[in-house]
């Protein structure tokens, strides 16, 4: 959620229940202003809350002009001071991906995981089990950037791509009518995309070059993983995704208001197909 | 060719002329021609209404005085041109004029004007009658020598006082217009004798251009001319900055704005219908319910009322960061009254929240009053017996059946297990009744009491909610029941997991028997501490013995309290006797849980990972902050303490955290045939020499047994002989 909205954007999401405390919306207010000023983003977004057992993460993220380029993600303890995430790259992904449970907290704690690998030594092959130790800090980076491509969500109208390239936002999107709003295809994922060029071409005919640049949330595969649903008597669409539980999109139709926020533990919900 | 037109009402005479020439002295003009105005101003009579008409006529006077027309149409046109330059001001955003010919429209325009078209006119036409041919060659040369000589020449005809404002006029033909034609007639002859005058090269381009954008094309009856004109209005009215940038976005919005005009304020939009039926719904909450009596009602609302301090606790949860947002919560408070208000309840309190796919739910914890909950009971038992007697007729059928047929159908020795019975209410895990309702607004509904096997089968399944009641849980194993059911068993877990309370803020009655006496069950009422004085918020964060939970835990039976479920009662027992001895009594372990209010601190871990964390609300200032714990068992569950108040809600999808993947259970293996006997021994049948060789030895037993006889028959005969 764009944190030059922060507040109204907090209380449109609240109806999944888990938000931020007075003080934290406070600190934040303050925080992303500086945040802004010493990075130069155009536009900071307040990406969402990574619930850990002994402290809980503060997470931010900062757009360039380009809505579509990578961002920078800074993360914080008590909203306040805050520092910046390395890139995710597929290795950290990869290595991450063999930790479970929940995230402690700490950024300086250290997962161990053995694996068990072969060296050559000559003609004999050891098997030896090595700890690797596995920093929160890049789990957290992984996790980011997975629920980041998997889950965050733009509705359709909000960005426009013009002929050069870059992506820009929309100033004068005036909001999906409410018809509209209760379609799953009028959303996109916030992400470079991936199913854009398997589309049939007489599916392409019908597209706008300059809207429809991005995956629709329709075709995501299990079918049924995300819950949309109207709160607020009607006034306020949510989209829930069932992946990673915690996500939270909502749209109020006909205005410009839209956002998504994390609040959850971080995890995968890999029982999903059981569990529809 | 017909003569000056004569004015049909009598000229007002010289003060209006005075008036006019007085308004005219604003604009520049040559003084020469001053005077000749006045004279000819007597001469007519100009209503300003009828101005235009006025004009037209003169300009057909002219026109038909002047041999050649269109020169001085063309000057006249030009005039217009240079005339619009300057009044743009006053006509707002005019359009160029591009066409040429009579401007023959009967357009409301501004009184100085048609005073000063008139005036210019009724000008012209007195030159024209005046014969000055050297103007006449004025015009001419100005006409073929188009360019900055106007200026020049105009300034001799007030040029700037002609005005043809508002619209361009169109092309050069007449307007059929009824009005201009009754005009037309009185002057005597008809507009088809006019000639139509040539227009200039450059301009018939200009109008071409303009007609080609006006053009429609059979799919959209917006011209691209209109679309513009709309685009740059909609810039200039709303003066975005950086325009350049959102053009194309301006361009699409503005044609979608065209083909989709605002509705009329006296229709009804049809998409909003929901949100307002809804809306209404919810103003109903907001009306007190009956107004009549005024402050008796009020006092009595106020003293005691079961309804929670909903806004109370949801502030204090705000702090923690949990929460639904302060009108919402306030319209969950209305919806607890309305529901308090419909049922007789003792105490009520607002559970939480469960999120669904379609709908979400939120739910209420209540209690009913002594002996109203009973009459309801009783219903749902009804259907449960009506549904037992069918089955015995079909029993007696069998069994008589049974007796009759030879080959008897192999009954399946499998016996379900015992039915381990439902915990009477008030009791348990049915300790209180639970009302569901989506929205606030909505109808609240009951949920049923809770079974055990319910809980059993709740604690093997793993599936979202999808916010109907009565949607069918399909699942292996099969839940017995609809979502209701497992609604109501996911909130038994969570309730019996997660409801906590500060140590000391609960404590046990006065002792009524030994715990030894009941079973061991341990006891299973609690009743507020008079003398709590609550633990200060350090404390509660720092320790999990501080938090006691005051709900019973669940044994894995299903129930709070263990019933044998091979205890029989007396009419099993005469049925059954005698299977059972055979099949011999299965001991069967006592299940013992953790008794009530038991600290926090004694959970089991989750794979290294403490099921509970803690937390201040606010570091910043501890003095004022809440003790907020939360469960990572089951994510979602919240409580917090401060001084004397604690208060317990649950936000979330009602599932259980595992670490590990949701495995389902497999199915059963196959079940085992029929025991094999040899009623049911499949035999080969004997082959043909066996046949042969059984019937040989028979029939040889036969001869030996009739040999025998004869033997013994000649012996006997043998005797008689002797």
């Amino acid at each position: 959620m764009d944190a030059e909205s922060l507040l109204l954007s907090l209380e449109l999401a609240s109806g999944s229940g888990q938000g931020l405390s007075p003080d934290r919306r406070a600190s934040l207010l303050t925080s992303l202003m500086l945040v802004k000023r010493d990075y130069r983003f155009d536009r900071v977004l307040f990406w969402g809350r990574i619930l850990g057992l002994v402290g809980d993460y503060y997470i931010a993220q900062g757009l360039s002009e380009d809505q579509l380029a990578p961002r920078k993600t800074l993360y914080s303890l008590n909203c306040m001071e805050w520092s910046l995430l390395p890139p995710a790259t597929e290795e950290m992904v990869a290595q991450t991906s063999v930790v479970k449970g929940r995230f402690m907290g700490d950024p300086s704690h250290e997962y161990e995981h053995t694996e068990v690998q072969k060296t050559n030594e000559g003609e004999k092959v050891f098997e030896e089990d090595v700890v690797v130790q596995i920093k929160e800090e890049t789990r957290l980076v992984s996790v980011i950037d997975q629920i980041d491509k998997a889950v965050a969500v733009i509705p359709r109208g909000a960005l426009f791509k013009t002929p050069f390239g870059p992506v820009h936002v929309n100033r004068t999107f005036e909001g999906l009518s409410l018809s509209e709003a209760k379609k799953l295809s009028s959303y996109f994922h916030f992400r470079e995309p991936v199913q854009l060029k398997n589309k049939t071409l007489l599916e392409k005919a019908d597209l706008d070059p300059s809207l429809d640049f991005l995956d629709s949330l329709e075709h995501d595969i299990p079918k049924g993983s995300w819950s949309m649903q109207m709160e607020r008597g009607n006034a306020l669409v949510v989209l829930r995704s069932l992946l990673w539980p915690g996500l939270t999109f909502f749209h109020a139709p006909r205005t410009k208001n839209c956002g998504y926020i994390y609040v959850g533990t971080g995890e995968k919900n890999i029982d999903l197909p059981f569990m529809l | 060719m017909g003569d000056p037109p004569s004015d049909p009402d009598p000229p007002s005479g010289p003060p209006d002329s005075r008036r006019r020439s007085s308004q005219v002295s604003r604009r520049r003009r040559s003084r020469e021609l001053q005077p000749t105005f006045s004279e000819e101003a007597e001469a007519e009579q100009i209503p300003l209404d009828a101005g235009i008409l006025q004009r037209s006529q003169e300009y057909l006077g002219s026109q038909s005085n002047l041999q050649g027309w269109s020169p001085g149409a063309a000057l006249t046109q030009q005039d217009n041109l240079m005339f619009q330059a300057e009044e743009a001001q006053l006509g707002g955003i005019e359009y160029p004029s591009l066409s040429m010919g009579l401007p023959i429209q009967p357009q409301p325009y501004l009184e100085e004007g048609g005073i000063q078209a008139t005036r210019t006119a009724s000008l012209m036409l007195q030159q024209l009658q005046q014969g000055q041919g050297n103007l006449f060659q004025q015009l001419e040369s100005a006409y073929q020598g188009a360019g900055p000589d106007f200026p020049g020449l105009f300034s001799m005809y007030q040029g700037d006082d002609l005005q043809f404002g508002h619209d361009a006029p169109h092309g050069p033909y007449l307007r059929d217009d009824p009005a201009l034609q009754v005009s037309l007639s009185e002057l005597g002859f008809t507009p088809f004798t006019v000639e139509v005058p040539e227009p200039e090269p450059r301009e018939l381009a200009v109008q071409n251009a303009k007609a080609y954008l006006l053009q429609t094309s059979v799919n959209c009856s917006l011209s691209l001319y209109e679309h513009l004109v709309n685009l740059l209005t909609k810039i200039l009215n709303q003066r975005p900055e950086d325009p350049l940038s959102i053009l194309e976005s301006l361009n699409r919005t503005t044609q979608w704005e065209w083909f989709h005009p605002k509705l009329d304020t006296t229709r009804d939009d049809p998409e909003m219908q929901p949100t307002y039926e809804m809306a209404d719904r919810q103003r109903a909450l907001f009306v007190r319910s009956s107004g009549g009596e005024g402050e008796q009602e009020m006092e009595e609302e106020v003293a005691d009322s079961p309804v929670p301090n909903v806004m109370e606790s949801a502030f204090y949860f705000e702090q923690a960061g949990v929460g639904l947002g302060s009108d919402e919560s306030f319209r969950i408070f209305l919806a607890l009254k309305q529901l308090v208000e419909q049922q007789p309840i003792h105490t009520c309190r607002f559970w939480g929240k469960i999120l669904g796919l379609r709908r979400s739910y939120l739910v209420a914890e209540v209690e009913f009053r002594e002996g109203e909950e009973e009459a309801e009971e009783e219903e749902v038992e009804e259907p449960a017996e009506g549904g037992e007697t069918p089955d015995s007729p079909g029993e007696e059928e069998g069994e008589e059946d049974e007796e009759k047929a030879v080959d008897v159908v192999p009954k399946p020795q499998w016996k379900p297990p015992p039915v381990i019975p439902k915990e009477e209410s008030r009791s348990g895990a049915n300790k209180y009744w639970y009302f569901v309702c989506n929205e606030p607004g909505g109808p609240w509904t009951r949920l049923p009491p809770v079974t055990p096997i319910q809980i059993v089968q709740a604690r093997r399944i793993r599936k979202f909610f999808t916010g109907h009641l009565d949607a069918p849980v399909v699942s292996f194993p099969p839940f017995p029941g609809t979502e209701a059911n497992y609604l109501r068993a996911q909130i038994a877990r969570i309730s019996a997991a997660t409801q906590v309370s500060p140590l000391g803020f609960y404590q046990f009655g006065e002792e009524e028997g030994d715990e030894e006496e009941e079973g061991g069950a341990g006891r299973d009422s609690y009743e507020e501490n008079p003398d709590f004085e609550g633990i200060p918020v350090l404390e509660l964060v720092d320790s999990m013995a501080n938090w006691v939970h005051h709900t019973q835990h669940i044994l894995p039976q299903g129930r709070c309290t263990w019933v044998n479920p091979l205890q029989r009662t007396e009419e099993e027992e005469e049925l059954g006797e005698e299977e059972e001895k055979a099949e011999g009594m299965e001991e069967v372990e006592q299940e013992v849980g953790p008794p009530l209010l038991t600290p926090l601190s004694e959970d089991a871990e989750i794979m290294h990972m403490t099921p509970w964390t803690t937390r201040l609300s606010c570091s910043l200032c501890p003095q004022y902050s809440v003790a907020v714990v939360r469960s990572n068992l089951w994510p979602g569950a919240y409580a917090y303490a401060s001084g004397k108040k604690f208060e317990n809600i649950y936000v979330g999808w009602g599932h259980k955290y595992s670490p590990e993947n949701f495995n389902p259970p497999l199915p059963a293996p196959t079940q085992q045939e029929f025991p094999s006997g040899p009623e049911i021994m499949e035999m080969s049948d004997p082959t043909v020499e066996e046949e042969q060789a059984l019937k040989a030895a028979q029939e040889q037993a036969l001869m030996a047994g009739e040999e025998e006889e004869e033997d013994e028959e000649e012996d006997e005969e043998e005797d008689p002989d002797d």
